[in-house]
């Protein structure tokens, strides 16, 4: 069962709320963020750090909600989340 | 594309954390750093005055988060955060003091101080890390260990029933005892923020993922591993009497806020052995 949706008033091309940056130097590899973020905007990729951690990363950025989760779980302080103020300014242009 | 240009990161906590000193040195998957990140949160959240914050840690990986942070910080011995944070709040009583430490530091070696500091209700928030066991020196078993968990020590599993930690800080006197994972970070942060705010002796127990040490030897060798586990047992029940607070291996995790008391704290009764002291006294 689905039970997310997206909002019928929701514009297709509507800025992301959020932009996620993942410092590639101090992520672990925990996948805690790719776990629990409740959009599925982060996975675990491919690409190893240098130090050989496997590192998270933005599979979607689109989907995000900037909930903030990620940046809070993260036991690294590698997440920062970027509020993009112009998101609901791109909403509002959508034709009601 | 025009974005923020404070991230809420950098309005919250960059202020309040040494990002010199990091990649910190905690494993991947350990439980400390979502914990630091809620406190110092937590501390923005109060409006403390950063000036009059100080962060007392003993020994164990736990201990360490006293070098991260930038607060006035210290690193005590081992066992001996609380002694020493009390000594800090009764020189200077404006003083916020945290104690910031983990299951073995603050039960095990400082366990007679822990009590004691409740007893006399000493103004001061305590923050336990408890991944029951001694992360730092190889997983010895702690007196938080349930019974039948593998430790180093105790490779046929625990025989030593444990102390169940709300119920020992309720007997002991303290005014406000609540319990969280590491995955309820928003609850966490709230709680933090009411046991930074009221007077009084708190106590907040955070269950904690150890996946290097704890978890490789329980099959949890992942930190994600401990979490889904969480995820599966924990549940929320405020006010929840201190027998139902036991934690066993695979039972439920009983976490909330348990106790909020108003009582005088040790402050409260020294103010007023100091008025009667000043009397002359009767001949
Ligand atoms: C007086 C003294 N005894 C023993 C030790 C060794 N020691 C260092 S850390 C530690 C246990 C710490 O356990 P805990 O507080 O649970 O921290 P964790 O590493 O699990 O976060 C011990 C016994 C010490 N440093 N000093
Ligand atoms: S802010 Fe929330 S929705 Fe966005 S990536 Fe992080 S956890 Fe996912
Ligand atoms: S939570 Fe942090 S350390 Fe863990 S995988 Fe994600 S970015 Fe890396
Ligand atoms: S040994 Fe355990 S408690 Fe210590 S840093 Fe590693 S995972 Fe964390
Ligand atoms: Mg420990």
């Amino acid at each position: 069962m689905k039970l997310w949706r997206t909002p019928f008033d929701r514009n297709p091309d509507a800025e992301p709320l959020g932009y996620i940056h993942i410092d590639k130097i101090r992520c672990k590899g925990c996948g805690f963020c790719a776990e629990y973020c409740p959009r599925e905007v982060l996975h675990m990729g491919a690409e190893l750090n240098y130090k050989g951690y496997k590192l998270a990363a933005i599979k979607d950025e689109s989907k995000c909600l900037a909930c903030g989760y990620c940046e809070l779980i993260c036991p690294e302080f590698a997440i920062t989340l970027i509020l993009n103020s112009n998101a609901n300014k791109s909403e509002e242009k959508h034709p009601v | 594309m025009q974005i923020d240009d404070v991230t809420s990161y950098e309005r919250s906590i960059a202020k309040y954390l040494r990002q010199d000193r990091l990649p910190h040195i905690w494993c991947a998957g350990c439980g400390i750093g979502p914990v630091l990140n809620c406190f110092l949160r937590a501390i923005d959240s109060a409006e403390l005055n950063p000036d009059l914050v100080s962060v007392v840690s003993g020994i164990g990986c736990s201990g360490r988060v006293a070098g991260y942070v930038k607060l006035d910080s210290f690193h005590t011995t081992h066992g001996r955060a609380i002694p020493f944070a009390t000594g800090l709040k009764l020189a200077n009583p404006q003083l916020k003091t945290v104690v910031f430490s983990g299951d073995g530091d603050l039960v095990a070696i400082g366990g007679n101080h822990l009590i004691h500091a409740a007893r006399r209700n000493i103004d001061m928030t305590v923050i336990c890390i408890n991944n029951f066991t001694y992360g730092m020196t190889g997983g010895q078993v702690g007196p938080t260990a349930p019974l039948d968990v593998r430790t180093a020590t105790t490779p046929y599993g625990n025989f030593e029933p444990p102390f169940n930690l709300p119920w020992l800080l309720h007997a002991s006197g303290a005014s406000y005892i609540a319990r969280w994972t590491v995955l309820h970070l928003h609850q966490l942060e709230l709680t933090i923020v009411e046991a930074l705010r009221r007077p009084g002796f708190s106590f907040i127990e955070v269950i904690s993922p150890c996946p290097a040490i704890y978890g490789r030897m329980n099959k949890e060798p992942e930190g994600l591993d401990s979490l889904r586990n969480y995820i599966k047992r924990s549940v929320i029940k405020h006010g929840a009497g201190p027998r139902e607070t036991a934690i066993d291996h695979k039972g439920p995790i009983v976490v909330g806020k348990f106790l909020d008391i108003d009582q005088p704290t040790l402050q409260d009764h020294l103010i007023g052995v100091a008025a009667k002291a000043k009397k002359p006294v009767k001949k």
